[in-house]
């Protein structure tokens, strides 16, 4: 079984943009929300910079339960997908429960908590025996990373498959790509689909310090996140959610709901080299792209925008170029191709989805985001990075793609209304 | 391949590593005999804590099975999840690197992560400072760890996926696997291995409400019986190999089983009078899936959460889809001696599933002799049994239920 998966819904907690509007504001703008860190104290952190939400959870109508207790990530989540409801029409009470599936994505999920709750049992990390009597009560749904499907389906009365995707910076556009294959495959008619992390927390950011992966360039953290440029030199962490809810097309043409796009194609692979490491040949991320494309019967000629990974380091920046010219060929150097971690940083497991938003976004204003803060090509990247402004152009099938530690090689394709020859 | 019949997961091969055995012989004779392996918990650092019993892996040396420079860079879970995933692909045959990497993917579950690994570095951070937290850091902890791990070592290729989920998430992993078989991949890794017994996550479990924190480990975990106390956790895991039926019969390998259907319902977290309802659905739905009338299910691997509104619940639910069989179909929860592993109990419990349709014998449900509901639980001894299809059961502390049918090898040939 087949089915066309529609988007109807999307929402968004975005560093320098909540809600998908100024989302998409900041994007169209090429503005960036990188800045020192405000969260915590970073002193002694080689990279003290990152992409923060201001994000306050009462003023988002949030329940009092929420608000006190509930982790950062989750708040998001919650919030992402309220306006994504909202915006699809759907009305929860109307659609059978047991058809609504959940799958969202998370990294790190409550490590911000365990962090936080863990100095006060090991008294700053003095005890290996921590003192369970120092603990928050309910640290268990930090604990449990099923806690962020598990609290949104409850908000929203999902009583069919509800999932939580973990494989790392993939997790976003796993989690759509799973919520695709539910839809399409049958197992339901509504699924809740995105990510969310908050991991702007010292031990975060300390473990991507230790491995230099992180931007060290604290004196300029606006222009700190650089993919694709030659003066690049780590990515800025970022945080944030973004949910779409993706519906069965006829089931979304049968109750009026206006259909953003669709998501036609989703593949994944291992690299089964590295955890951290990417070769410079993109392989495995080509594949990704090659399924997608063979599963949505569409040519790589057709292929409009290509939403990058582009993190900002210089393995990614070269292994995703390749893998972009691998499967587009030719036609690699006349699509645009653009990172919105330019401006939003890389908030891990929820950038993928952050990622899928803004092609919808693009899909419906018909215009390109850029890279910010693309100044100094690189020869070794050599395609078309869309620098520091945005392009109006005509977009039909867009493709986002991302690369996760773990090796994960992930490729969703949307494709614009009247975009489907079949 | 447009003239051949839909493809189907067959399983080909299982790898574990429970507290009650390590690979797959020695946990059946185990599981059969009804050993229980619960005891009181001796990792350090844990004494001093409220959750006392537990079921423990002791007698496993992860430098035995796995090289060194995997074990600098992975916590214990991976241990277990690496070493189960080979003693899977040798058990299937496939040990070695695979001729077309991109045939061979890797699925697993997770609800615990790196703990200890993770711990470890905290206390580095913020006992001595930032620039102490060492490279690996990164990448141990985080619930995606195992899938990594296991697709780098074995050079596979296909798709990987990281089910990160409450108990239930074992059987969803099992369900991924097979559809990535079923709409085209080869072969699929796939399973669960958890540590949750570290102290910081020790102390992290102490919320779930449906935790039993007796300190007798023949009484902790009494999941159907008046005495029900909650559930005592375990560590350990299992992996098993999957793959196109037709795929495993050309190369010779015996197919052990087919996983024939799947569902899965949500229904919030600790609300087990509604579980009833989402247990019976889920099983509805694995049961249409696996095109399989419930008079065919033979024998049904129970959940049994241990506390007494929930075991209530899927007594019923089981009552609801089986009617009036539902209490002759024999049900049986070997869990009780080894403890919930997290997202690998209903992983071990889908292994014991096909063992026991293997060898003809439904293995007994340790410590519980005295049920309080209407189910033909098999207790004290195992028993002897024609059985074809078996029906795994799981509920998550989140809200999440799930039911998975498989189908002994020789049958799927039909």
């Amino acid at each position: 079984m087949t089915r066309r998966v529609a988007v109807t819904g999307i929402g968004v907690v975005a560093p320098g943009g909540i809600g998908a509007t100024a989302f998409w504001d900041l994007l169209a703008a090429g503005r960036t929300a990188t800045r020192g860190i405000t969260l915590f104290d970073p002193a002694g952190l080689r990279s003290r910079i990152a992409a923060e939400c201001d994000f306050d959870p009462y003023e988002h109508g949030l329940d009092a339960e929420l608000c006190r207790h509930a982790d950062r990530y989750i708040q998001f989540a919650v919030v992402a997908a309220g306006e994504a409801v909202r915006d699809s029409g759907l009305d929860t009470a109307a659609v059978d429960p047991w058809r609504t599936a959940v799958s969202l994505g998370s990294a790190v999920g409550g490590t911000t908590r365990l962090e936080s709750d863990y100095v006060r049992v090991s008294e700053h990390g003095r005890r290996w025996d921590v003192d369970h009597r120092k603990a928050e009560p309910k640290l268990h749904l930090a604990f449990s990373p099923s806690t962020l499907a598990s609290v949104v389906a409850e908000q929203f009365d999902a009583r069919g498959p509800v999932q939580t995707v973990s494989t790392g910076c993939t997790s976003g556009l796993d989690a759509v790509g799973y919520a695709f294959h539910t839809i399409a495959e049958g197992r339901a008619d509504v699924c809740i689909a995105g990510a969310s992390d908050s991991p702007i927390s010292p031990i975060t950011m300390a473990c991507f310090d230790a491995i230099k992966a992180t931007s060290p360039n604290n004196d300029d953290p606006e222009h700190a996140s650089r993919p694709f440029d030659a003066h690049r030199d780590g990515f800025v962490m970022g945080e944030g959610a973004a949910v779409l809810v993706l519906e069965e097309y006829e089931h979304a043409r049968a109750r009026g709901a206006e259909i953003h796009c669709e998501i036609s194609g989703y593949a994944t692979y291992g690299n089964a080299y590295h955890m951290t490491g990417l070769t410079s040949e993109g392989l495995e991320m080509a594949r990704a792209i090659d399924t997608t494309l063979e599963q949505a019967r569409i040519d790589p000629t057709l292929i409009d925008y290509v939403n990058a990974h582009g993190s900002g380091t210089r393995q990614n920046d070269r292994h995703e170029t390749a893998a972009v010219k691998r499967s587009l060929g030719a036609h690699a150097h006349d699509t645009p191709m653009s990172s919105i971690k330019s401006m939003v940083g890389h908030s891990l497991g929820a950038i993928g989805a952050i990622e899928v938003v803004a092609c919808v976004l693009a899909l419906k204003h018909q215009v390109v985001p850029p890279t910010a803060n693309y100044e100094t090509p690189d020869p070794e990247c050599d395609l078309d990075y869309v620098p520091r402004t945005a392009r109006p152009r005509t977009l039909t099938n867009v493709l986002s793609v991302g690369s996760g530690f773990g090796g994960f090689q992930s490729a969703v394709l949307l494709t614009g209304t009247g975009g489907r020859t079949r | 391949m447009s003239n051949r019949r839909p493809r189907r997961a067959a399983v080909t091969g299982i790898g574990v590593i429970a507290p009650n055995g390590l690979r797959s012989d020695a946990y059946w004779k185990s599981v059969r005999e009804g050993l229980t392996v619960l005891d009181l918990i001796g990792r350090e650092g844990c004494g001093h804590l409220p959750l006392r019993v537990a079921g423990e892996v002791r007698s496993f040396d992860p430098a035995a099975l796995i090289e060194d420079r995997f074990l600098v860079q992975t916590d214990r879970f991976s241990h277990f999840a690496m070493a189960a995933a080979a003693l899977a692909l040798d058990d299937a045959g496939l040990g070695g690197e695979p001729a077309e990497p991109f045939s061979v993917g890797v699925v697993t579950a997770a609800g615990s992560g790196g703990g200890e690994f993770g711990q470890r570095e905290l206390q580095k951070l913020w006992g001595q400072g930032s620039k102490f937290v060492g490279p690996y850091q990164s990448i141990a902890w985080f619930y995606a760890a195992s899938t990594g791990q296991i697709s780098i070592r074995g050079g596979l290729k296909g798709p990987c996926g990281v089910v990160a989920s409450d108990e239930a998430g074992g059987l969803d992993s099992l369900a991924h696997a097979s559809r990535a078989v079923q709409r085209g991949t080869e072969v699929m890794v796939v399973g669960a291995a958890e540590a949750p017994l570290a102290p910081y996550s020790m102390v992290c479990q102490l919320g779930y409400p449906e935790l039993s924190t007796l300190d007798d480990p023949d009484r902790a975990y009494r999941p159907f019986t008046e005495k029900a106390c909650g559930f005592v956790p375990a560590e350990g895991g299992a992996l098993l190999v999957v793959e196109d039926e037709e795929r495993a019969r050309e190369r010779g390998v015996p197919v052990r089983a087919t996983v024939a259907g799947h569902a899965a319902t949500f229904t919030g977290a600790s609300r087990w009078a509604e579980s009833r309802e989402g247990l019976a659905r889920a099983i509805r739905g694995a049961l249409d899936e696996a095109d399989c009338a419930p008079e065919e299910i033979d024998v049904v691997f129970a959940d049994a959460m241990g506390v007494m509104e929930a075991d209530h619940a899927e007594a019923l639910a089981i009552a609801d889809v089986f009617g009036g069989r539902g209490t002759r179909v024999p049900v049986t929860a070997p869990k009780t001696g080894i403890g919930r592993a997290y997202c690998a109990a209903p992983v071990l419990d889908t292994v014991a599933a096909v063992l026991a349709m293997e060898h003809g014998l439904i293995p007994p449900t340790p410590n519980v002799f005295d049920i309080c509901h209407d189910l033909d639980l098999v207790m004290s001894q195992a028993r002897p049994a024609e059985l074809r299809t078996a029906l795994v059961l799981s509920r998550g502390l989140m809200g999440s239920n799930a039911a998975l049918v498989v189908r002994r090898g020789d049958e799927s040939a039909r």
